[in-house]
C-alpha cells in the first residue's frame, strides 16, 4: 500500500512538472499575465480604488473573491481544530 | 523539586513585567498594520497575526487563564465568527444594493461617498473582517493545541 501511494505521488509530481514546461519563461514580458493584466493593475489601480498600495488594491478589490475564501479557509482550520480537540474537563 | 505542571512553573518577574509592558504596544502596532494597509505593507492578515500573537504572548508568559481574562473564550469565538460574517456581509450588501458581489462601489447608494472612495473604504471594511478572523483563529489554535482542548492550562 505504501509503495502504491509513493508511486501515485511520484506520477502526480512528474505530471505536474511536465505541465510546467508549457508555462511562459520567468519574467517573460510577452506572457499573457504580463501583457494584459499587470499593466492594467499598475496603471489603473490608484485611479480606480484610491489605494496607493497596489498590493492591497489587488488583494482587497480585484481579487476580493479569492481573499474571501482565504479567510474562510483560516476559519475552517480553526473549526477543524476545535471539533477535534475541544473538550470540557468536567464531563 | 517542583512539578513541571505546577501553576507557578516558568514564572519569572522579568518576563512577566516586560510582557505586561509590551502587550499594549504590540496590540497598537497590530491595529496600525490593519488600518494602514492602504498605504504601507500590511493589511488584515498581517495585523491579525500581530494581534493574535500579543494574546499568545500573554498566555506564554502567564498562563491560559490570564490570557482568557483579557480575551474571554466567548468573545474570541464571537470575534472569530464576526470576521467572515463582516467580509461576506459586505459582499452580500453590495449585491443587494444593485452591484456585483464584492463590488464596493455599489454601496454608494447607502452613504454617498462616491464610487471610487467606496472601493477604498470597502477594502478597509473587508480587511477589518480578515483581521478579526485571523486574530481569533490564531489564539484559538494556540489555546486548543497547547492545552489538548481543555483550555485550562497550557505549556
Amino acid at each position: 500500500m505504501k509503495a502504491l501511494a509513493l508511486l501515485a505521488t511520484l506520477v502526480t509530481g512528474a505530471l505536474l512538472l511536465y505541465g510546467t514546461r508549457d508555462f511562459p519563461a520567468w519574467g517573460d514580458p510577452q506572457a499573457p499575465a504580463s501583457a494584459y493584466l499587470s499593466p492594467v493593475y499598475i496603471e489603473k489601480a490608484v485611479e480606480q480604488t484610491h489605494v496607493p498600495n497596489i498590493v492591497t488594491a489587488v488583494l482587497g478589490d480585484y481579487r476580493g473573491y479569492d481573499t474571501m475564501f482565504e479567510t474562510v479557509v483560516i476559519y475552517c482550520a480553526g473549526m477543524a481544530v476545535v471539533s477535534v480537540l475541544r473538550r470540557n474537563r468536567e464531563e | 523539586m517542583r512539578d513541571i505542571h505546577e501553576h507557578s512553573a516558568g514564572e519569572d518577574l522579568v518576563i512577566k513585567t516586560s510582557v505586561r509592558l509590551l502587550v499594549p504596544f504590540i496590540q497598537l502596532f497590530g491595529l496600525y498594520v490593519i488600518v494602514h494597509g492602504h498605504y504601507s505593507p500590511g493589511g488584515g492578515f498581517q495585523g491579525g497575526v500581530i494581534l493574535g500573537a500579543s494574546f499568545i504572548l500573554l498566555a506564554l508568559a502567564y498562563d491560559l487563564k490570564t490570557s482568557q481574562d483579557y480575551m474571554p473564550i466567548w468573545a474570541n469565538a464571537l470575534l472569530g465568527n464576526l470576521g467572515p460574517v463582516i467580509y461576506i456581509g459586505v459582499g452580500a450588501l453590495c449585491a443587494i444594493f444593485g452591484g456585483l458581489f464584492l463590488d464596493y462601489s455599489a454601496l454608494d447608494v447607502l452613504i454617498p461617498l462616491g464610487p471610487v472612495e467606496w472601493r477604498s473604504f470597502g477594502i478597509f471594511l473587508v480587511e477589518v473582517g480578515v483581521g478579526l478572523a485571523v486574530m481569533s483563529i490564531m489564539l484559538l489554535l494556540y489555546w486548543n493545541l497547547s492545552s489538548g482542548g481543555a483550555l485550562d492550562e497550557g505549556l
